[in-house]
């Protein structure tokens, strides 16, 4: 049982990555490495702070802060000077590397003893449960820790889903997601898509940022090499969301990659459990990626294949 | 209103492709004048509309729109001043937004955008009556996706957009090329009633001799990135669809002359 929440947990901790990549790829169809540069930017800013007994909220808010500079960097990379946007990625990722490691001053921080956001949240689940230490949902016996933290990430997601839904609806969330839609009918209407770029990457880096800072408070640790494959795993979250709730729709294609990340995460949960093997986890989570890539194409083709011949 | 001095636009420039496709262009126009463009294909409309729409940035020259300079602003910059419907159907809309969302963008072309809802009562209200007069029956689907609809109906739309907030300037491209003839000749009728109600100022390009002949108080004809002839006032009331056919003849004829002559050479001296 404690397996399974602390499969939803992270999950719903993740889904803050699977929105940031919703936004660059599917927003502005810009594949946003950046994402496994930031995510370890957002942990390791969040726990060089955190261990100098920085507030949590303030420490988390840092590593939304350089998230969303870093997605900024990649922008400026692609948009003033014109380098391709991957290669753009690539090159801010690089870099943070080196940038993480100077923040983190090692390779690896615990945070075994630090106050942070998530022990914040086992306080405030014991007030509300009423300090006892297990609690029973559906006849199962939980720890209350366990299903405090996992509260507090889903409210996290959810507030982060409604203020992107909200964002998404405002004069200039309108332009942003047109930008990706028709770059040319945004500029005949007087907006910079250049700026709108720029500006996404950053919005999409530092909810990327985010997940990076809950990720380190929850695991209890950030460690240089998180990043690894992160990209992959949002999009894996995305698509399954996508296939999920079926329309292009933006409140649902929010509420989708949230509910992709969780299912993503249940299904790895389980296949471990299986006994599969953690080490050809993200081989097969991108084969997984491009079969999704890849499908609806086969499909198309084989469908108007068979229309020729009727 | 709009004064291109001089204009000259070269694409790939000393390599084999090189086009001259502007070369030193003149073209005023009076505030609330309806300029048509003919001219064969390759002529340079496109490539003027363009330029003064900052599409890219001219190789020398100058553009003065509503009196300021705008030769060296960007694209979105000017657009705070120009509205633009394409030839292509596809560009002038966000297929993946609603009708709504599209107009929005277009309601607040050149003003600032914060965080302000995109959408509220009174501008669906607005969308409602303006979209109704289109009479295609939109009003009732606005929060459909654009991308549902016909080339004729996003067209239609477009131009809409583009005239939302009044332009200083209009720039059609051959804006019902790519229409079967009854969304085409909607979207002629639909141009010319916004054009004569809000007095626009603006650039059509056309390859219809019709249309030419029917719309606009000027027509200039473009060959080889110039202005080779300008019917303004009395002599373009006058001019009709033969008039216009034998002007490209004698063009054809001339290109034909240029060419044997060039052969000549060719054969005397190589
Ligand atoms: N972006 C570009 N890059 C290279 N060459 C270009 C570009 N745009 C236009 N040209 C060239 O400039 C010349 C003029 O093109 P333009 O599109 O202005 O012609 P047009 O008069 O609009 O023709 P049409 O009637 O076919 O639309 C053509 O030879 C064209 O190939
Ligand atoms: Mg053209």
């Amino acid at each position: 049982m404690s397996l399974l929440i602390g499969a939803l947990t992270i999950g719903f901790i993740l889904s803050l990555l699977a929105l940031g990549v919703l936004i660059s790829f599917r927003i502005f169809s810009f594949p946003d490495i950046t994402a496994e540069g930031s995510i370890t930017l957002g942990a390791a800013v969040t726990a060089a702070m955190l261990v100098k007994g920085v507030n949590p909220l303030v420490a988390t808010a840092a590593a939304v802060l350089s998230g969303f500079l870093a997605g900024a960097a990649t922008g400026v990379l692609h948009t003033r000077f014109k380098i391709n946007g991957l290669l753009s990625g690539i090159l801010v990722m690089t870099s943070l590397y080196s940038i993480n490691l100077h923040v983190m001053g090692r390779s690896n921080i615990p945070l075994m003893s630090a106050r942070t956001l998530v022990t914040y949240a086992e306080h405030l689940g014991r007030l509300l449960l009423g300090g006892a230490d297990n609690v029973s949902v559906a006849g199962w016996e939980v720890g209350a820790r366990d299903v405090s933290v996992l509260g507090f990430s889903f409210v996290a997601a959810l507030l982060v889903g409604l203020v992107l839904f909200t964002f998404f609806r405002t004069d200039l969330g309108t332009a942003m997601r047109a930008t990706g839609d028709n770059s040319q009918m945004v500029r005949a209407l007087g907006v910079s898509d250049a700026d709108m770029i720029v500006f996404g990457l950053a919005v999409s880096n530092g909810l990327v940022g985010l997940a990076g800072a809950l990720l380190a408070q929850y695991q209890g640790f950030a460690d240089v090499q998180m990043g690894i494959g992160m990209l992959v795993w949002g999009l894996a979250s995305v698509i399954i969301g996508e296939a999920l709730v079926g329309v292009r729709q933006l409140g649902y294609l929010l509420a989708g990659a949230v509910m992709g990340s969780v299912l993503f995460r249940l299904m790895v949960a389980i296949a471990l459990r299986w006994g599969l093997d953690p080490n050809d986890l993200k081989l097969i989570t991108a084969a997984f990626v491009f079969v999704a890539l890849i499908l609806p194409g086969l499909v198309d083709k084989m469908r108007t294949r068979s229309a020729a011949h009727a | 209103m709009l004064s291109v001095q001089q204009v000259r636009k070269t694409f790939n420039p000393g390599t084999p492709n090189e086009v001259r496709s502007l070369q030193a262009v003149d073209l005023t126009l009076e505030e609330g004048s309806f300029v048509i463009i003919i001219g064969t294909n390759g002529s340079g409309k496109s490539t003027l509309l363009n330029a003064v729409a900052g599409t890219f940035l001219v190789d020398s020259g100058a553009i003065l729109l509503a009196g300021r300079d705008v030769t060296a602003w960007p694209e979105y910059r000017r657009a705070g001043m120009i509205g633009r419907v394409f030839q292509n159907p596809f560009s002038g809309t966000a297929p993946n937004l609603s009708i709504a969302e599209n107009l929005a963008l277009a309601a607040r072309r050149g003003l600032g955008r914060g965080l302000t809802w995109a959408l509220n009562k009174k501008l669906r209200t607005e969308m409602r009556e303006t979209v109704r007069s289109l009479g295609m029956g939109l009003e009732d689907r606005l929060d459909n996706i654009i991308g549902s609809l016909s080339g004729g109906q996003r067209q239609a739309l477009t131009l809409l957009m583009a005239t939302w907030l009044k332009p200083k300037l209009l720039l059609l491209d051959e804006h019902t090329a790519a229409l079967d003839p009854k969304s085409a000749d909607q979207v002629i009728h639909l141009s010319s009633q916004i054009i004569l109600r809000d007095h626009l100022t603006t650039l059509m390009v056309t390859h219809s001799m019709q249309q030419a002949v029917n719309l606009g108080d000027r027509l200039i004809m473009m060959h080889r990135g110039r202005i080779l002839h300008d019917f303004q006032g009395a002599e373009k009331r006058r001019l009709r669809v033969n008039d216009l056919l034998g002007r490209f003849e004698e063009v054809r004829r001339a290109d034909l002359l240029d060419e044997s002559a060039a052969e000549m050479l060719r054969r005397m001296y190589v």
